[in-house]
């Protein structure tokens, strides 16, 4: 079978694949930046009580594998009676893992910020809220966006882990295809092609993009 | 369902031998990364513009491609072409190859933190490119590399579960294979949980003292 034949009869099941972790990768990503924000504004509060859950959720997430957290996820998590649909463990799972990194992130950025911006908030007696939101947080958010990109990244080459739950992504077709034509370096090389093209094409020049974006918004450009 | 200790302790014994295997992954499978990393850096570095494309591109594809389907791929298309690689040997190769593409930048930002001046004083004592090299240039760019290299350490480590989809026994493996024997998923997977943390946070406290032992052997505090 040539690789012609071989991606016109399995091409359509690629772009499936493909689909089901576009919106893996998307719905987790929303998710891990609103687990990072709430962690690592949690991180730098002066009220313990927030500080402690954050700093103990980071490490938890960051301290054990993305794999042992999906399968703890999926196995053990219905043994308490908490039982999700395959699809939604995928991207919880993901997203509470890099939402983690992410939360260092949001921490740094914050802490980048001069602190003249900070005073120049509080002597035109903005309240907390308001601080955080329209002065803060902008600057930062621009502060942290390259090491974003390579965290959307590492998001994206998680999803194919969700395969391991038997969640139809790219990964799992690319299985299912090699184990029925056992041709092995065109199913997992085109799925490799696929997941590259994606990330080099897509995602990337997208948060490229974003850096722009928020540069020339904050009148830096 | 509830804990059951005696469980536990019946599957201590080869939860412990599993995590022994674990180690040895991430341990041989970061000494090829070491190597192999700062090959890939150095022919970054050649004046054959076509090389340092080809490797360029060669890590952009490494670093932007799922570990697990690298993982897939080395161990099921040696078989297509007459290779047959065990599930150790084809684990280590993708999870040093991987790897490699990740410490290969951490080298490349170390040498290119080095001052220029210390290139040109290289030049003016006509010292061999060798020499250059592994007398003034490597030494200089380690200390800014260590920080970068622990955190694959810890990463490489963090990542060996993800070898137990072709069979290498560590951790994942034998807690897969328990739960799949006892039909008690709860125990093995909270135990390799738990497992990783212990290991992997204490790690990042010693790489933290590691760095600054370096950074001082080396007078540069």
């Amino acid at each position: 079978m040539s690789y012609t034949e071989f991606l016109a009869e399995y091409g359509p099941r690629f772009l499936d694949g493909l689909q089901v972790t576009a919106i893996q990768f998307l719905l987790a990503a929303v998710l891990a930046v609103m687990v990072s924000l709430v962690m690592g504004l949690g991180k730098l509060s002066s009220n313990p009580a927030l500080r402690w859950p954050a700093v103990a959720y980071i490490e938890f997430f960051r301290g054990s594998s993305l794999l042992v957290q999906l399968f703890l996820l999926f196995y053990v998590l219905p043994l308490f009676g908490l039982t999700f649909d395959k699809y939604v463990t995928g991207f919880l799972a993901l997203g509470l893992n890099l939402g983690a990194y992410g939360a260092e992130l949001v921490r740094g950025g914050i802490q980048a910020v001069p602190r003249g911006q900070w005073e120049a908030a509080y002597s035109l007696s903005m309240s907390p809220a308001k601080r955080m939101w329209r002065i803060i947080l902008p600057q930062a958010l621009l502060n942290m966006l390259p090491p974003w990109g390579n965290l959307i990244i590492e998001l994206l080459k998680g999803t194919a882990l969700v395969a391991l739950i038997a969640v139809p992504d790219l990964m799992f077709e690319a299985r299912q295809i090699n184990g029925s034509t056992f041709l092995s370096a065109q199913s997992f090389g085109t799925a490799l092609i696929m997941y590259f093209v994606f990330a080099r094409f897509i995602v990337t020049p997208f948060m490229r993009w974003l850096e722009r974006f928020m540069t020339r918004k904050l009148g830096r450009a | 369902m509830e804990w059951n200790w005696e469980f536990t302790w019946e599957i201590m014994p080869r939860m412990l031998v599993a995590t022994g295997n674990t180690l040895i992954a991430a341990g041989l499978g970061y000494s090829i990364a070491i190597v192999l990393g700062l090959f890939l850096a150095l022919a970054q570095r050649t004046p054959i513009s076509l090389l340092t494309l080809i490797v360029r591109e060669f890590v952009e594809f490494i670093r932007s491609t799922p570990l697990v389907l690298q993982i897939f791929f080395v161990y099921y298309v040696g078989p297509q072409y007459g290779i047959d690689l065990s599930p150790w040997v084809a684990g280590m190769i993708a999870i040093g190859l991987h790897y490699s593409a990740y410490l290969s930048e951490v080298y490349r930002g170390g040498i290119e933190s080095v001052p220029v001046g210390q290139w040109e004083a290289c030049r003016s004592l006509s010292l061999s490119t060798s020499d250059t090299y592994f007398r003034i240039i490597i030494p200089q760019a380690l200390p800014p590399s260590v920080a970068g290299m622990g955190n694959y350490l810890v990463g490489i480590f963090k990542d060996t579960p993800m070898l137990s989809v072709i069979g290498v026994a560590e951790l994942m493996h034998a807690a897969n294979a328990i739960g799949g024997q006892h039909y008690r998923y709860l125990e093995p997977y909270t135990i390799v949980g738990v497992i990783f943390l212990l290991i992997s946070l204490p790690s990042a406290g010693v790489i933290r003292v590691f760095e600054t032992w370096v950074r001082r052997k080396l007078g540069m505090i």
